[in-house]
């Protein structure tokens, strides 16, 4: 086994114990890089050929040079016996909706591509504080608009380290893809309706979206101000328990940075599950979207999910929990619908910044007077997915529109977070300390299989969104591998600022299923 | 409460957002919105309360944990040319754009 695939945990272990260098583990990330990932997303990518089509191509701008200076400096420290750092040596990748000083920060669009962040975003200054490598800057989804990272501007798009002819899921596409693949251990996602978990649940790795105001959002260029959530994407739960550690807490430039104290989250990690309850609810094993005449039907979730599922439960009632069957979360359906509104709302606001004049792309035609300025840019900068945010939220929030879909969604939002509420009171009905549900509705879809239809996309994220509009956090982590090779992630969600303890409950089920066979298997770019 | 996006409304929504669109991207996007406003139709159908109130953040922000209010003093950023840097057009700490069109009030 190479080091680029041992865990974080493992890595600093090792580099403490001098047995190896910070160099090295950057050295073994790098040629896992120049091996599989191929070519790095571009603007002017021209054909994509057959050779295209087997590599991961995670990154959007390789940042070697810096990783390199930092292990230079973290192996300098070991050398003069100096702490380097709770996260020393271990590489990680950074969404490139990000800033990060000195680096370009490109959101996945043609309108910053040619943006040099000036300052750092908070989450990767305090990895970088803690003697993290920073690797490289990965691709997304534009503006983050998507759940299969197809619709970024810089192509060839990430593909799935599994099998490369399906989408990695989005918006965090690349990084899933660069921590599945070995070509980084941890990576910086953000999550807004799930951006985070179905990705991770799609290549197979451990995705956490904290609880909204636990990880500051200084820095992250904007999406839903009311939802997004940076946090850990890594391969086990110890690792992400180690990254949400350093980057989760308050932050003096994110009023919404939340002053609660940040709780030891591998103090209690080996605790288990006994006496916990962990609720199943019937409204995540199905699925309610509108078909082709925008008649709404029901689906349940494939088969092998519900299992995983209750086999997941099963294995946690043994470890001595208890599972709560039948807790009602009525409003999960609606969460879509709400999510349609609000987040276009959002969007549009936090869009109209981009005009041709304090940064980023500006047109290069001919123009009148500014006015034309801007609309050739925002025309030519832009594609169809921020395209569809800007004008869905300018006309849901319009005076005359407003009370029927924006003050609405804005309602429903409060009756999906009273279903939480309640299953989470700790005098109510249920006490749940989590629920256990699947992450997605299906494996990883083909390229080009959703692409294009904005609706079927966004019916994606419906197991994850709920989570966004009330607050709450939720961890994916792998929970089998489905008949078509491809992975399965179940998620758990819990109360207000509950990371610890959803973190405890992951670590158990992953310890309780660590020799099962599906454990085993490796992504397909990995078998070659 | 049915009725869709017509070409002249989305005219206007694009005229507003200060975008200009190919007929082809058009068609797309008139579409798309129109299919996404029968997704958010759905919660036409959703009794609700006269008295619910809205939620803007998901988690309450209360008193103890909101960040405490800092002094409104300036703070100078250190680099201020790594800003004007990413300016399209800058001259002598000045941003520079196309003529601004005025219109006079009567």
């Amino acid at each position: 086994m190479e080091l680029c695939d041992l865990p974080a945990y493992e890595l600093m272990r090792l580099l403490r114990q001098r047995k190896i260098s910070a160099t090295e583990i950057l050295a073994s990330c790098l040629a896992r890089i120049e091996t599989i990932d191929g070519r790095p997303g571009s603007l002017e990518p021209g054909e994509i050929n057959e050779e295209d089509q087997q590599t991961v191509h995670a990154f959007i701008t390789l940042t070697d040079d810096r990783a390199r200076a930092q292990a230079m400096a973290v192996d300098k420290k070991l050398a003069a016996g100096e702490d380097p750092g709770r996260l020393a040596g271990v590489p990680f990748t950074v969404k490139d909706i990000f800033c990060v000083q000195g680096t370009r920060t490109t959101a996945a669009s043609r309108i910053l591509a040619n943006f040099v962040a000036p300052y750092t975003a908070t989450p990767v200054a305090r990895m970088e504080a803690e003697g993290a490598l920073m690797v490289g800057k990965v691709n997304l989804d534009e503006f983050t608009y998507g759940s299969s990272n197809e619709s970024s501007a810089f192509q060839p798009c990430p593909r799935n380290p599994w099998n490369p002819q399906r989408v990695p899921g989005g918006s965090s596409g690349g990084s899933v893809a660069s921590v599945a693949a070995g070509e980084a251990v941890l990576s910086l996602g953000t999550d807004t309706a799930g951006s985070i978990r179905q990705p991770a649940a799609f290549c197979g790795v451990v995705g956490l979206k904290p609880t909204y105001g636990r990880v500051s959002r200084y820095g992250l260029i904007a999406f839903g101000s009311s939802l997004d959530c940076p946090g850990p994407i890594a391969r086990n739960v110890t690792d992400a328990a180690m990254m949400l550690q350093v980057i989760a807490g308050p932050d003096a430039h994110d009023s919404t940075a939340a002053n609660v104290p940040v709780e030891d989250y591998l103090a209690q990690l080996e605790a288990g599950v006994k006496g916990l309850r962990i609720g199943l609810s019937p409204d995540y094993f199905k699925i309610t979207y509108p078909d082709e005449r925008g008649e709404y039907v029901q689906q349940a979730v494939p088969q092998e999910f519900e299992a995983a599922v209750r086999h997941a439960a099963d294995l946690l009632a043994k470890m001595g929990a208890e599972i709560i069957e039948d807790v009602p979360m009525p409003n999960t359906r609606y969460g879509i619908p709400a999510y349609f509104v609000i987040s276009r709302v959002e969007a549009a606001s936090n869009l109209h910044r981009y005009d041709g004049v304090k940064y980023g792309y500006r047109t290069m035609e001919p123009v009148r007077d500014l006015n034309e300025m801007y609309r050739k840019t925002r025309a030519e900068g832009f594609g169809p997915q921020p395209k569809l945010r800007i004008l869905m939220g300018m006309y849901v929030s319009a005076a005359q529109y407003s009370e029927q879909y924006y003050q609405r969604a804005l309602r429903v939002r409060t009756l999906i977070r009273r279903d939480f509420d309640q299953a989470f009171d700790p005098n109510g009905k249920y006490r749940l300390h989590a629920l256990l549900t699947p992450t997605t509705p299906t494996t990883a879809f083909p390229l080009g299989a959703v692409y294009g239809d904005s609706v079927l996309m966004q019916y994606a994220d419906q197991l994850t969104v709920p989570a966004n509009h009330a607050g709450v956090p939720g961890i994916s982590v792998p929970g089998g591998i489905a008949t078509d090779g491809l992975p399965i992630g179940i998620q758990f969600l819990a109360a207000d600022y509950q990371e610890a303890l959803l973190l405890r409950i992951a670590r158990a089920y992953e310890q309780a299923t660590e020799a099962e066979s599906w454990r085993q298997l490796k992504p397909m770019v990995l078998q070659r | 409460m049915s009725e869709f996006i017509d070409r002249s409304t989305f005219d206007h929504l694009v005229h507003l957002a200060a975008l200009e669109l190919s007929p082809e991207q058009a068609e797309y996007l008139l579409r798309e919105l129109n299919n996404q406003l029968k997704a958010i139709r759905e919660l036409e159908a959703i009794p609700l309360d006269a008295d619910l109130p809205v939620t803007l953040h998901g988690v309450p922000y209360t008193s103890s944990i909101s960040p405490t209010l800092r002094s409104d003093d300036w703070q100078p950023f250190d680099r201020p040319q790594d800003i004007l840097a990413q300016a399209p057009q800058a001259e002598d700490g000045y941003l520079i754009v196309p003529d601004i069109p005025h219109t006079t009030l009567e």
